[in-house]
């Protein structure tokens, strides 16, 4: 165990381009599923806050559920959908990058989505009243919560990077791990541990974490000081 | 009200940004289904950049099972399959998802087990190792995944004159997965494996474990390289696939195998019959 670890360290000093590249695709297809994951899921999460209907109380409870979605099984349905043999084939997208960033919007909306709902409903119980009096409808309603509750919203931005940038059975399923094509950190982490070069594997693992907590260093800075600029 | 769209504007420019990036204009490339076999080993790596250095065509290998992988051919989701499983080989041309099949290359399975040998099932006799290995219940770990040494494992054990599914019990782990998650796992348990020679060569987390029978005839493991049939799938690229197999089978293809080496031993022997243009 101790000889893993300090061969991983070791690792680390000589990981090349590969890696960079590699980890440069897991970032570029998980900020880009969560950028689609934001724009359909904070309008969805406000209105589902704001809005009063039948049958809202079920959306909300397979919403919250949603958010347990197994990737294997997004994944495996976008296979079926995404092959040449079924509905969306002729688009050709099976093994490409974007099938792997629509797998991980899917996963990240309804995260979104039932995060965003619980922070406006929270900022409603304070400020519904006020607005309603206003004369506002829902969907303004909703836009004026948006804009106030922005950055606590960051939290359910973050909570869907982690989830996107960390799954592997969507991405590995739609994207097929190929070299210099599809591969991306989760995927080549379970294919060097395949391979049984543990050492290696968790090298990759560390620049993986270290990914991870440099995006959310980052928003915490920007976050900061946007509150302070605009708050 | 300014804040809030610029806000927006930096979610549409981030938006713009991934589909612009994801998107730029690719060269022309074909989807390569094989095995774990074949990527794991490393041989991949070694013999595609020859090729795409001198057609421009650049080859997206999805590794999986020869079972999966020739189930995606089927499905249209490959454009070339290379795996090693002559039986489902032979049923997927007849079954006209190819129209021909070309000898590439071989290499042969390995019965690794733990160098104490339990069993007793060290030679050179698979049938007879088998035979001991359950009589003895000592365990054996099983790709059970449809892979070509899934079938070739099942094949042995049928040679062997042993009923699989009755005598299988403890002993006998079926794990489902691709050779290198076996092989792990038969290192944790220090369990007898049949593995490609490919893979076990490459394959760093040895343990206990060491190459306890070859060289019997019955382990020999032919790789079949076929292009998906194009009247079945118009979307197959049949010009950009049937390069890259003339490729393999030509002469620089085929000294481009047999130089793979790994620790000085050649993984991979070509076997492709001469072809008259």
């Amino acid at each position: 165990m101790t000889d893993t670890i300090r061969e991983t360290f070791a690792r680390l000093a000589t990981l090349d381009r590969d890696v960079v590249a590699i980890a440069w695709l897991s970032l570029r297809v998980s900020l880009s599923a969560v950028t689609i994951g934001l724009l359909l899921g904070i309008p969805l999460g406000a209105v589902l806050a704001v809005a009063r209907f039948p049958g809202r109380g079920a959306l909300v409870g397979l919403l919250n559920a949603f958010m347990g979605l197994p990737p294997v099984i997004v994944g495996l349905v976008l296979y079926l959908v995404l092959s040449r043999s079924g509905p969306f084939g002729s688009l050709g997208l099976l093994f490409t990058p974007t099938a792997m960033v629509a797998a991980q919007a899917v996963l990240a909306t309804p995260l979104v989505a039932a995060l965003t709902r619980q922070v406006i409903a929270d900022a409603e119980d304070h400020l519904g009243e006020q607005l309603r009096s206003l004369g506002l409808s829902a969907p303004r309603r909703a836009g004026v919560l948006i804009y106030d509750t922005r950055f606590s919203l960051v939290t359910a931005a973050l909570a869907s990077f982690g989830r996107a940038i960390s799954e592997i059975g969507a991405v590995l399923v739609v994207g097929g791990n190929i070299d210099g094509h599809t591969r991306t950190m989760t995927t080549a982490i379970s294919l060097e541990t395949q391979k049984g070069d543990l050492s290696l594997a968790l090298a990759l693992g560390v620049v993986l974490i270290a990914l991870v907590v440099t995006v959310n260093a980052v928003a915490a800075l920007l976050r900061g000081h946007a509150v302070r600029a605009y708050g | 009200m300014v804040v809030p769209r610029r806000g927006f504007l930096t979610l549409g420019l981030l938006a713009l940004l991934g589909t612009a990036t994801l998107a730029h204009a690719e060269p022309a490339s074909i989807v390569v289904a094989s095995t774990t076999s074949t990527e794991q080993s490393g041989l991949f790596k070694h013999i595609l950049p020859a090729f795409e250095a001198k057609t421009g065509i650049a080859v997206k290998v999805v590794a999986l099972g020869t079972g999966q992988a020739l189930d995606a051919a089927r499905r249209g989701d490959a454009d070339v399959v290379l795996v090693h499983d002559r039986p489902a080989e032979d049923a997927f041309v007849a079954q006209g998802f190819a129209k021909a099949r070309f000898d590439v290359m071989y290499n042969d399975f390995v019965l690794v087990g733990p160098k104490s040998d339990p069993a007793g099932a060290k030679g050179t006799d698979i049938t007879a190792a088998l035979t001991k290995i359950a009589a003895a219940k000592a365990p054996f770990v099983s790709r059970g995944d449809r892979s070509g040494t899934h079938s070739a494992e099942l094949r042995s054990w049928k040679e062997a004159g042993i009923d699989l599914p009755a005598v299988k019990g403890d002993w006998y782990r079926d794990v489902g997965q691709g050779m290198g998650p076996a092989l792990n796992t038969a290192s944790a348990l220090n369990a007898y494996i049949l593995a490609d020679r490919g893979t076990w060569l490459s394959f760093k987390n040895r343990g206990d474990l060491a190459i306890l029978v070859e060289g019997d005839k019955r382990l020999f493991n032919p790789y079949g390289v076929m292009l998906v049939n194009p009247d079945k799938h118009p979307t197959v690229k049949a010009k950009e696939g049937q390069a890259f197999i003339d490729w393999l089978v030509s002469p620089e293809g085929q000294a481009s195998i047999a130089a793979y080496r790994i620790g000085g031993e050649q993984l991979f022997f070509p076997s492709a019959t001469a072809r008259t243009p």
